[in-house]
């Protein structure tokens, strides 16, 4: 009987079985943190935050140049960024993968549409592109430069093969699942199948060819630093590679960090252009809703 | 030839199973079996039958979109070998039908653009279906934006813009609510009545026929259907639903789909 009255009173309130006493001031302090720690969970920072403090705590442990701590890779940042080699390894390694990618996208993106439009076309097409799309571009990277030379076209070559793949793949779904009531809307108005093909089918794939640039994109960045760690004289896999032999880790870290921001930023900015852009072909439908 | 007509002579549909090379050859039942109709000029035809039982089917071969196994199908008196922008088409399923990334206005002038009308020329056509249709004041909005009474009219709109002799209407209304179906129905019968259009309309909603009608043809069930019966209605629109003629109507249709029995 006597909890059973304590327990009616409500002197105190209970979070997460804590108990907490009934205060303004501290309410609002843990209102405050949980707050805080919402926002820093939807922004994503959290994650960042906590792989921070394991990072830290590892470091702190192990041996300097095993696992350098992140005060010790930011400083190698500033020093690499001081000496030039960082921007000029950042700037080519962007320019090898923005190249490939638009020209692998050019390529890709009619292929996939005429494949995709064609029965023959495709029966040709199907069994060669499921055989090579498992052959990773880095495998093709001896012949390439025995093709195509040591110079700049060899890794450009290898990223438009990358690239092209995911594209085409993609846009060939796209075309294929287009809903026959939209071909069966345009026949009835009177389009003819060459007007139904641009003026339906390819709108009608946007959304698939889109999602197939996104993917291309990060299979340019995969191809060129493998490219770059086995056959370049610049660009970030070939810092991170040569690394190894002056036993800089901590040059390993900045390499590694700045390939994650290359590939976030750049698919953030494809991003905010399939929402602004591309919007109304269905782009992003799904996360709008 | 009767301009706007629609006649249909001996029209057998089966679909044929997909054969190959292990599976041997099967026949499957006729779908449609022996359809005999004439649909006059400007009239409002509607076809009434069970889920199932054809009548879209034979919508699709009268609008071009499905082969016949054998007969003929005239429209104007010639023999349906194509869709064509002489039938317009209204789809049940809008999202599906309708271009998305184009506005209301882009989606109704459509059919002008791929005859190369001019635009001088199209912007009058246009104008003219969305005022009909009520949609004027949201011309540049995108499907998204619409309701889906709305892009049903977006739909009407697109088709009266080709000018085409017959309008097909596939269950139209059958995904709105109560009362849009009820306020699109009147929408229908004052364009049709503007128009003169020749109208096709399916539907398996009894209530629906009997309000719209000036001929109802019955669909016997499923397999090998057949237009059991044409009814013609002559009361006048608007019509009651309240009224003695229409309760009659309802219930002698009714009658003709037995609840439980096939």
């Amino acid at each position: 009987m006597k909890e059973m009255s304590s327990k009616s009173t409500p002197k105190s309130q209970t979070l997460n079985n804590l108990e907490i006493p009934n205060d303004p001031d501290t309410h609002k302090g843990i209102e405050l943190f949980r707050n805080g720690l919402l926002f820093l969970t939807k922004r994503g920072l959290l994650a960042w935050l906590l792989l921070l403090l394991l990072w830290m705590i590892a470091s702190k442990v192990s041996d300097a140049s095993f696992l350098p701590s992140p005060w010790k890779t930011l400083t190698s940042a500033k020093a690499l960024i001081k000496n030039g080699t960082l921007q000029s390894d950042l700037l080519i390694s962007l320019l090898r993968i923005i190249a490939g990618w638009l020209v692998g996208s050019t390529i890709a993106i009619p292929l996939g549409l005429i494949i995709g439009q064609f029965k023959i076309i495709r029966y040709l097409f199907e069994p060669l592109i499921n055989f090579f799309r498992f052959v990773p571009a880095i495998g093709f990277l001896t012949l390439f430069l025995l093709w195509f030379g040591v110079g700049e076209v060899s890794k450009i070559a290898l990223i438009i093969y990358a690239t092209m793949f995911p594209i085409i793949i993609n846009t060939i779904t796209g075309v294929i699942a287009i809903d026959p009531l939209k071909i069966e809307s345009a026949q009835s108005q009177g389009a003819s199948k060459f007007q139904i093909f641009y003026s339906v089918v390819i709108p009608s794939a946007v959304p698939n060819i889109f999602t197939g640039v996104r993917l291309g994109l990060g299979g340019a960045i995969v191809a060129i630093v493998a490219a770059e760690m086995l056959a370049a004289q610049n660009g970030i896999g070939y810092l991170i590679y040569t690394s190894r032999l002056y036993y800089r880790t901590d040059w390993i870290f900045v390499g590694i960090f700045v390939l994650g921001f290359i590939g976030y930023l750049s698919d953030t900015l494809l991003r905010l252009f399939g929402k602004v852009v591309l919007k109304k072909y269905g782009v992003f439908e799904k996360e709008a809703k | 030839m009767i301009k706007n007509s629609i006649e249909l002579k001996h029209v057998f549909k089966k679909y044929q199973a997909p054969t190959s090379f292990f599976a041997p050859k099967k026949e499957n039942p006729f779908v449609l079996q022996d359809i005999n109709l004439k649909i006059a000029p400007g009239e409002f035809h509607i076809f009434l039958g069970r889920s199932g039982c054809g009548k879209s089917t034979l919508l699709n071969i009268i609008a071009g979109f499905l082969p016949k196994t054998s007969g003929q199908v005239l429209v104007n008196g010639h023999e349906v070998a194509a869709p064509g922008r002489d039938r317009g088409v209204v789809f049940q399923n809008a999202d599906a039908a309708i271009f998305p990334w184009l506005t209301v206005y882009e989606n109704v002038s459509y059919g002008l653009k791929m005859q190369h009308f001019s635009e001088k020329e199209r912007t009058p056509i246009v104008n003219q279906s969305l005022k009909l249709v009520g949609l004027d004041q949201h011309a540049n909005k995108y499907p998204y934006e619409l309701s889906g009474g709305m892009k049903q009219r977006v739909q009407i709109a697109r088709s009266i813009s080709n000018d085409p002799d017959i309008l097909i209407l596939d269950e139209p209304f059958g995904a709105l609510d109560a009362q849009t179906r009820r306020i699109m129905q009147d929408e229908l019968i004052r364009i049709w009545q503007k128009t003169k259009k020749t109208i096709l309309f399916v539907t398996h909603d009894i209530q629906e026929a009997a309000y719209l009608g000036q001929k109802i043809s019955i669909f016997s069930p499923a397999p090998a259907s057949n237009i059991y019966k044409t009814i013609t209605v002559d009361y006048p629109y608007p019509r009651n639903v309240f009224s003695k003629d229409n309760e009659q109507l309802v219930t002698e249709l009714n009658n003709y789909f037995p609840i439980g029995g096939r």
